[in-house]
């Protein structure tokens, strides 16, 4: 005959929750364990030396992470050995990964970062947030050594202008971005000279072309709606900068209030708008991804594709044989403008970053010093068909490539005449709006108007919102 | 005498427990602590800053579209994927003609294609997915001009009226095959002299499978529409692979998805933690409701 079991004891019941009492403290202290910094002792000290301007301690390990993307990482593997080959006596480790934010975040938060970072791709740190938190070096120091190749021209000098202002918050330089990357038009030489046409100097011109590519039974434009509409972004503030100045910029990146609602922009607005009120654009543009764009633009299926110089690249495996990719700049929109009808829009991307409490801080700015000199740069460029932000290292070598034959000249006729835009980087709110609205704009959901003061209206949001941290330019 | 059964079964279960405890209950109570935090990931502080998060949250405008946008979801995948799942079933397994409870010619073979789609992984049905619906060489549209529908043809991801409802498609596509094994299996438990009983008594096929098949399927669907409810507020791969910044005009965001680009692209992880705090109450308050109001006094066993 069974009997019920016993009803549960209070004993027991008592030791159980004293149990589960235990294993949730015990987890919570396992947590804060993790969450408590970690020793951040200064690395020793070596001699500074006409060539060890930092003072990198002779033995001091290297730990160097770096993305392994579009460019892939054989670059950094010989940056590497230029820096060994200076302390041999240094173990320089080296890990080539695609999710920076997400296998470097636990060693932020335990205070072990490694000691150069390539801040790069889709799952790259926010970079404004490390600057806020405090967690990466000052590059100050950096720019003013003396250059590897030459010791009387400081490191500073041998940059291009307007290189370091992705990386630059209040007046202080915290990263070091690598690639130099102008935005505009794509196109194929081999498709334009069949056809006669040639790479138009004002506004007008290019929308005269375009109509004459429609009736060519070719789409002018293309662009993958659903994931980077913003592509067209650097167009719009090409556009407003050439036509009002980079004030224009300024007024967008720091907030002010009516930035949007400026002159410039708003012709920059319209005549965007226009392109997709005349059907210029690829049928279909809304709905595709930037891959399928792409593909479909180097098919011949469009003419025209804006987009930064890491297009050749990304497109290597794709592109056919002859399609002689080359680079064509925003036309003006008009003839007086306060910038030159040569300006570009320019930005350095592949920021590297130096986190403070690395363990070879000294050691870091070092390799950065070394990716600055010519070798490294010139190896850089053979390799990869881009250019780095050290000015003229390549000369006028275009390593066999068309799109690169191609920037190098726009760099050089630019000459100072470089700009770019950073609220993006800056405010990831805003960024995730403009999205948004500059994808309605080319669907052709909204006109400029809307598409401004929408654009107005989240400025104004961020500028007032007192949690996120602002930056100034 | 008991005490020693009593210590015994404790003595086993501290062992799951604590593990339990340490590696499901003690996250969401990490959870709920950074969600009343301003974190922003990649400090080792935390600045505490109370229920602002949550304040926040109901005051973003985009927070109260994603949660629309899950409300829809909630409705339209469980109800549309279950009576499928529920047709289909019935197809295959007492659809058939001339007199004998089986299913429609074929139905081996129909079972398995139905179930294929819930084997492929979703990245990959996303993938799939993302050709068909391209509108300039996608299957869905060449389809439709092949047939001369040629003017229903969209652009399924990029128009900010049907991107939402082609996401559905596809939810729904991947998941009735599971549906349909789930209540095939339901209704061949069901004694065949109930359907017997039901032919001479002189019930079409229809009124069998409205009043007897159906009513016996109640704690399956029951537990069907769970689970697809469940499914409906995570739907997550699916939409960041085929909309992976809301979809045209933020018309696909859904609150999961939020939730990641809150934390991973702008930062804010204290303000993400508080969006997966409301998530997991709302798939909690969605399962209460589900068992209370469904609940019926009487079962019937076979």
């Amino acid at each position: 005959m069974n009997t019920l079991p016993p009803a549960f004891s209070r004993r027991a019941l008592l030791r159980s929750t004293a149990v589960a009492a235990f294993a949730v403290s015990g987890a919570g202290l396992l947590a804060s364990c993790a969450g408590s910094s970690g020793d951040s002792g200064a690395a020793a000290e070596g001699k500074v030396t006409a060539t060890n301007p930092f003072g990198v301690a002779e033995d001091a390990a290297l730990d160097v992470v770096v993305f392994k993307g579009g460019y892939s990482d054989d670059y950094a593997r010989f940056d590497e050995k230029l820096y060994a080959k200076k302390f041999p006596k240094a173990k320089v480790s080296h890990s080539g990964i695609t999710e920076i934010a997400t296998e470097l975040q636990p060693r932020f938060v335990a205070g072990d970062p490694p000691d150069v970072v390539d801040n790069t791709g889709a799952k790259k740190m926010v970079l404004g947030t490390l600057v806020a938190d405090g967690q990466l070096a000052n590059l100050s120091d950096l720019l003013k050594a003396p250059s590897a190749d030459d010791p009387d021209t400081t490191v500073g000098d041998t940059l291009l202008t307007g290189a370091l202002v992705p990386a630059t918050f209040d007046g202080k330089v915290m990263g070091l971005p690598y690639v130099f990357t102008v935005h505009g038009f794509w196109y194929s030489k081999t498709l334009f000279d069949k056809n006669g046409w040639t790479w138009p100097t004002t506004w007008d011109g290019l929308t005269a072309l375009a109509a004459k590519i429609k009736k060519a039974g070719i789409a002018p434009f293309a662009y993958g709606g659903t994931t980077a509409p913003d592509y067209f972004l650097q167009a719009l503030i090409a556009l407003a900068a050439k036509q009002g100045g980079a004030d224009v910029i300024k007024a967008i990146d720091n907030l002010e209030a009516k930035a949007w609602q400026a002159e410039p922009v708003k012709a920059a607005a319209e005549a965007i708008a226009a392109l997709a009120s005349s059907g210029y654009f690829l049928k279909g543009s809304e709905g595709l991804d930037h891959t399928q764009a792409q593909t479909a633009w180097v098919q011949g299926k469009a003419a025209m594709y804006h987009s930064g110089s890491f297009i050749e690249n990304e497109m290597k495996s794709i592109t056919p044989d002859g399609f002689d990719m080359v680079f064509g700049a925003v036309p003006p929109l008009s003839a007086t403008g306060s910038l030159p009808q040569t300006a570009l829009y320019a930005v350095a991307g592949e920021t590297y970053v130096v986190p403070a409490k690395a363990k070879n801080v000294r050691g870091g700015k070092e390799y950065l010093r070394t990716m600055l000199s010519k070798k490294a740069a010139v190896n850089f460029t053979k390799t990869t068909h881009a250019l780095t932000v050290v000015k003229g290292a390549t000369g006028d070598e275009d390593f066999g490539s068309t799109a690169l034959g191609s920037v190098t000249k726009a760099i050089d006729a630019a000459g100072d005449d470089l700009f770019s835009t950073l609220f993006t980087s800056w405010y990831a709110d805003l960024a995730t709006t403009l999205k948004t609205e500059i994808a309605n704009l080319l669907a052709g959901r909204t006109d400029a108007a809307d598409f401004l003061s929408a654009m107005q209206a989240k400025a104004d949001t961020v500028a007032a919102d007192s949690s996120i941290t602002k930056f100034k330019r | 005498m008991n005490h020693g059964k009593t210590r015994i079964i404790l003595l086993f279960l501290a062992l799951p427990l604590t593990l339990y405890a340490v590696l499901v209950v003690s996250p969401y109570a990490q959870a709920f602590q950074i969600s009343l935090t301003s974190w922003s990931g990649f400090t080792a502080g935390k600045p505490f800053v109370g229920f602002d998060n949550f304040q926040r949250l109901f005051q973003d405008p985009d927070f109260w579209q994603a949660l629309a946008h899950n409300g829809l979801l909630l409705l339209v995948v469980p109800l549309v994927t279950i009576v499928l799942g529920l047709f289909f079933a019935a197809m295959l397994n007492v659809g058939g003609s001339g007199g004998k409870v089986a299913g429609v010619r074929g139905s081996a073979f129909y079972r398995r294609v139905y179930f294929l789609p819930h084997i492929l992984p979703v990245v990959i049905t996303a993938v799939l997915w993302q050709f068909i619906y391209n509108p300039q060489i996608g299957l869905l549209n060449g389809g439709l001009e092949a047939i001369g529908l040629g003017g229903l043809a969209h652009s399924w991801l990029g128009d900010p009226t049907v991107a939402l409802w082609a996401l559905i498609g596809v939810l729904v596509w991947a998941g009735v095959g599971f549906y349909v094994v789930l209540f095939s299996a339901a209704m061949q438990s069901i004694p065949k002299d109930i359907f017997e009983a039901a032919e001479l008594d002189g019930a079409g096929r229809f009124q069998t499978l409205t009043r007897i098949t159906l009513p016996l399927l109640r704690e399956t669907v029951q537990v069907a529409w769970i689970y697809l409810g469940i499914h409906a507020l995570d739907a997550f791969a699916l939409f960041m692979v085929l909309a992976p910044s809301g979809g045209p005009d933020n018309s696909t965001m859904v609150l999961s998805q939020y939730l990641y680009l809150s934390a991973f692209q702008k930062g804010h992880f204290g303000y993400a933690t508080a969006i997966g705090v409301l998530l997991s109450l709302l798939s909690l308050l969605m399962t209460a409701l589900t068992f209370g109001t469904s609940r019926k006094k009487t079962t019937i066993e076979f």
